[in-house]
């Protein structure tokens, strides 16, 4: 018997006696008024935290979470002023050298920089990733209830991109906002669904820590910097 | 109605004021009060203590001396807890889990009578004196317990109230664990003391005398001015 | 007393008695508090969420046979080889036999409590191999030869002074009193354990079964970075991280960082479904899943506390728990302190050896009410209590108990007690506080109010 075998054996055998519903326990005072019953999950998205119903209210919670967040968040109405943005950066923060992916979004964006690119696309050396001074990439969503940015190896130029260099540069189009992460998820499966991508990362604000005291540091393993452009008609 | 008291056996010996109180706030209203003398204690120790059949040798006779009244009440809410949340759970699968649950519904902690059965709060009391209340955590997450207490202090004549910090963080009392663990109650004590003497009361009310025992123990020992009073002996004065 | 429990005992007496250790926690949790309600005000019913989440999880966990072999299929069906550990030992020996395979040298790990529970960095230390912990809080554990103090928040006890004292010692680093200083310095040198390393290590908060997906939660990109730049990935799980479907991390992501760290949504939530695929350009070309069972599956056999497999590791119970904030992490003794600890470390490492952490509760119900999948925390620990003395009753405490119950239920006796407790009560006063004092637990640090002249009975008595 493999021990797959066993521990999924163990595993029936335990659960042939049954557990009370969550809430069901004594001195449960106040029993649930609601029916949830396992599925679907759109039926919590009412309960949690609302990220607006029409695009200005999700773009206004967007940029509230971002304030917060520490992300530096810009609504361009194209991609030429998103290069302006771009140039803004690259001269502010002196960037000499970057890594990208090609893309619609992030060619325009390399081209318009005209810096030195690593492009991660056909594979790459993470010692030279490591002398870049941003990464640019592309995104799958924009996630307005908690201000996060959703990425895949795909969409992002691979696992590393999006989090070895010390300043992360996304580019949206404006249409790649969805109003919660349940929402987001749904796009996900729309987009893949079977074939997903390796990886699927949930971005919210640049790298963190309180590990010291409790004191929020910014730029503790990954991104010091998270700029997320959003761009009206790209 | 007639109301049958459950007075708790460290009440009964150490705080006799706070029974006394109920009874004259109760009978005030217009109510008939009866004490059965030979009950004494809810078996609450044995039980919290992991001894269920020696809890159930003092619960048993309480239960079937209880269980056809009108309505009992109890000055605290952690006996109140056990009496109406846990006798179903400590009596489950036996013969008197029927009586059990029974007597579950006729149970009621003292503010909550006051406050939900018998809608009341305002009981013409006058204390002058800035207090602030420490919530039981038995009263408060078993039997959910917040808002009565207030809203009977808020219509006492004269009283000042005012809340400390983390007043829902238990006192450390915690029956024999104060006994067992009595380095981590007395710490605890000791934070919600500090907490309940910044608000600058003169008292600290509760309507469970167990946890005002272990804080007065501890604010006498530190020779603190803050006192502690029962809510019943709070609601008796006119 | 069995060794846990006293050390348990002098570990209590020692940081009750520190107020400078108390004080330290108490403002740590404070500033949690804050943000923590903070953030629960955004929720349109928090209440409403719990439940769902509870009832998800209850889902997951009652039918586990049935996702857990999806989630292990749906991840092979994709190149990644999954493991199976009923034990500790079988979960060492096969990371080992991984690493070992690999004639690796160096290995970065992200933070996992699974690979403390098995103790794993001992196991490849012994075997020769060195083991980088890349989470802050962690490398700081790691480097002072501490386990965490929190399951979620491993170096609270610390002061940045502490940290600077030890990054000073350990790593020649400059003494600053500036914790973005000090993050830094980390950074710094883990940056190039990852360039370095062959083996990435990682844990996991959440197992997809719908999709084979392992999510993994931090705030750093430590976990990231782990899981991109070595060539061989290994991820360590226990068997109850099982969610059905992906959009249940819609529910879950935000609920575990708002109860665990008062945060709307953790920095970084990522789900990883395999090594690195055809047609991608970078990842691990190896990807391990480790499951472990370690007792997880006899916990499960006891429905009355199954839903203590609910628990998602925020660490909430711990945050609000009076008992945590002032005996702190450490004193446990275990890999999860605070509530959930005192409930499963019986099941996982033996009930009578630690069925004193069951009894060390005042049973406030503090960590029920912030539990954000509802696990009956509080009351587990009394369930605990009961099973202990079902199986193993002290002798004192039984015949107490009975002795009482038989005084009780006899008026006259216990008429005849009361008055021989009032007549005796001047007589204790005089001995209070030393060895005579049968009371002394209690009146080592409180005064015991007077025994009243009239009892309430007796008032009762003479007024009718």
């Amino acid at each position: 018997m493999t021990e797959r075998e066993k521990i999924l054996g163990r595993v029936r055998e335990a659960l042939t006696l049954s557990a009370p519903m969550p809430g069901a326990h004594h001195g449960e005072h106040q029993p649930s008024t609601f029916t949830f019953n396992g599925r679907p999950v759109q039926v919590a998205q009412q309960w949690l935290p609302d990220g607006g119903a029409t695009v200005a209210e999700q773009l206004e919670r967007f940029n509230i979470a971002s304030i917060e967040l520490k992300t530096d968040f810009h609504v361009v109405p194209s991609l030429a002023v998103a290069n302006v943005v771009l140039a803004t950066l690259r001269d502010g923060c002196g960037w000499k050298k970057i890594a990208a992916h090609h893309g619609p979004l992030t060619d325009a964006a390399v081209t318009a920089l005209g810096l030195p690119t690593l492009f991660t696309d056909a594979g790459y050396s993470p010692v030279e990733m490591e002398t870049c001074d941003a990464g640019i990439s592309g995104c799958d969503a924009l996630v307005a209830q908690t201000g996060s940015v959703i990425v895949t190896n795909q969409s992002a130029g691979g696992r590393a991109l999006s989090v070895l260099p010390p300043h992360h540069v996304v580019l949206a189009r404006q249409d790649q906002l969805v109003r919660d992460l349940t929402e987001g998820y749904a796009l996900i499966q729309r987009l893949y669904a079977p074939k997903y991508p390796s990886m699927i990362s949930v971005i919210t604000g640049p790298s963190r820590t309180g590990d010291i005291e409790r004191i929020l540091v910014l730029g503790a393993h990954g991104p010091k910097k998270l700029t997320v452009i959003c761009i009206a008609n790209p | 109605m007639t109301i049958t008291l459950f007075i708790p056996c460290f009440v009964d010996s150490l705080f006799p004021n706070v029974g006394i109180s109920m009874v004259r706030i109760l009978e005030r209203l217009g109510h008939r009060v009866v004490c059965p003398e030979d009950v004494a204690c809810c078996g609450q120790p044995a039980f919290n203590s992991g001894y269920w059949p020696e809890a159930r040798l003092v619960a048993e006779p309480v239960l079937n001396r209880l269980k056809d009244s009108e309505a009992v009440v109890i000055a605290s809410g952690s006996c109140g807890a056990m009496l109406k949340v846990f006798y179903p759970q400590l009596f489950a699968g036996l013969p008197q889990e029927a009586a059990a649950k029974h007597l579950s519904d006729q149970v009621w902690e003292f503010s909550d009578f006051l406050v939900n059965k018998l809608g009341i709060t305002d009981l013409g009391a006058r204390f002058p004196a800035k207090v602030t209340f420490h919530d039981g955590c038995h009263g408060l997450r078993e039997l959910g317990i917040k808002t009565g207490p207030r809203r009977l202090l808020e219509k006492v004549q004269g009283l000042e109230f005012v809340e400390m910090a983390d007043c829902e963080t238990c006192c450390g009392f915690g029956g024999t664990f104060a006994a067992k663990f009595p380095m981590i109650s007395t710490a605890m004590g000791e934070v919600k003391c500090t907490n309940a003497t910044a608000t600058g009361a003169d008292y600290i009310v509760s309507n469970d005398s167990s946890c005002l025992m272990h804080l007065q123990g501890l604010l006498s020992r530190q020779t603190s001015a803050v006192k502690t009073i029962h809510l019943a002996e709070v609601l008796v004065q006119q | 007393m069995t060794s846990a429990y006293s050390e348990f005992v002098s570990q209590a007496r020692r940081i009750t008695k520190d107020l400078r250790h108390r004080g330290l926690i108490q403002t740590a949790l404070r500033k949690y508090e804050t943000a923590r309600d903070r953030k629960k005000s955004a929720y349109q019913d928090w209440q409403a969420a719990r439940q769902a989440a509870a009832e998800t999880k209850w889902d997951a966990i009652n039918h586990l046979d049935t996702y857990l072999a999806e989630f292990a299929d749906k991840l092979e069906s994709r190149g990644t080889k999954v493991h199976w550990a009923s034990t500790a030992e079988q979960a060492r020996n096969i990371i080992l036999g991984i690493i070992q395979g690999k004639k690796a040298r160096s290995i970065i790990k992200s933070k996992a409590m699974t690979a403390e529970e098995i103790h794993l960095n001992d196991a490849m230390e012994k075997a020769g191999f060195e083991v980088v912990e890349s989470d802050l809080g962690e490398y700081i554990v790691q480097l002072r030869h501490e386990p965490p103090y929190h399951i979620v928040f491993p170096a609270m006890h610390l002061t940045r002074g502490d940290i600077s004292e030890l990054f000073q010692r350990e790593l020649g680093s400059e003494p600053t009193n500036e914790p973005e200083e000090l993050t830094m310095i980390a950074r710094r040198a883990l940056r190039q354990k990852y360039l370095q390393a062959d083996i990435g290590i990682t844990g996991a908060n959440f197992a997809v079964a719908e999709t084979g997906m392992v999510s993994i939660t931090e705030n750093e990109g430590n976990a990231r970075l782990t899981a991109a730049l070595p060539k061989t990935m290994i991820s360590l799980l226990g068997i109850e991280k099982i969610l059905p479907k992906m959009e249940d991390l819609a529910l879950f992501l935000p609920m575990l960082a708002t109860a665990g760290a008062g945060q709307t949504i953790t920095c970084y939530n990522t789900m990883y479904g395999g090594p690195r695929q055809a047609g991608e350009c970078d990842g691990p070309e190896e990807w391990h899943v480790v499951l472990l069972d370690n007792r997880r599956s006899e916990l499960l056999a006891d429905p009355e506390q199954r839903d203590a497999l609910h628990c998602i590791r925020c660490g909430a119970c711990l945050n609000v728990c009076p008992i945590f904030r002032n005996v702190g992490g450490h004193t446990y003794g275990t890999t999860y302190s605070g509530p959930i600890g005192s409930v499963i470390t019986p099941h996982l490492r033996g009930l009578q050896d630690w069925k004193h952490l069951s009894g060390s509760s005042s049973l406030c119900g503090a960590c029920t009410e912030a539990c954000p999948v509802k696990i009956d925390l509080h009351h587990h620990l009394l369930h605990n209590r009961r099973n202990a003395s079902v199986q193993q009753p002290s002798a004192i405490e039984r015949l107490a108990y009975r002795g009482f119950a038989f005084l009780i239920n006899r008026p006259g006796l216990y008429l005849f007690a009361k008055e021989m407790g009032r007549l005796l009560d001047p007589l204790r006063r005089m001995v209070q506080g030393t060895v005579l004092d049968p009371i002394k637990p209690w009146t080592a640090t409180r005064d015991l109010p007077p025994v009243a002249n009239e009892s309430f009975k007796e008032w009762w008595r003479n007024r009718k």
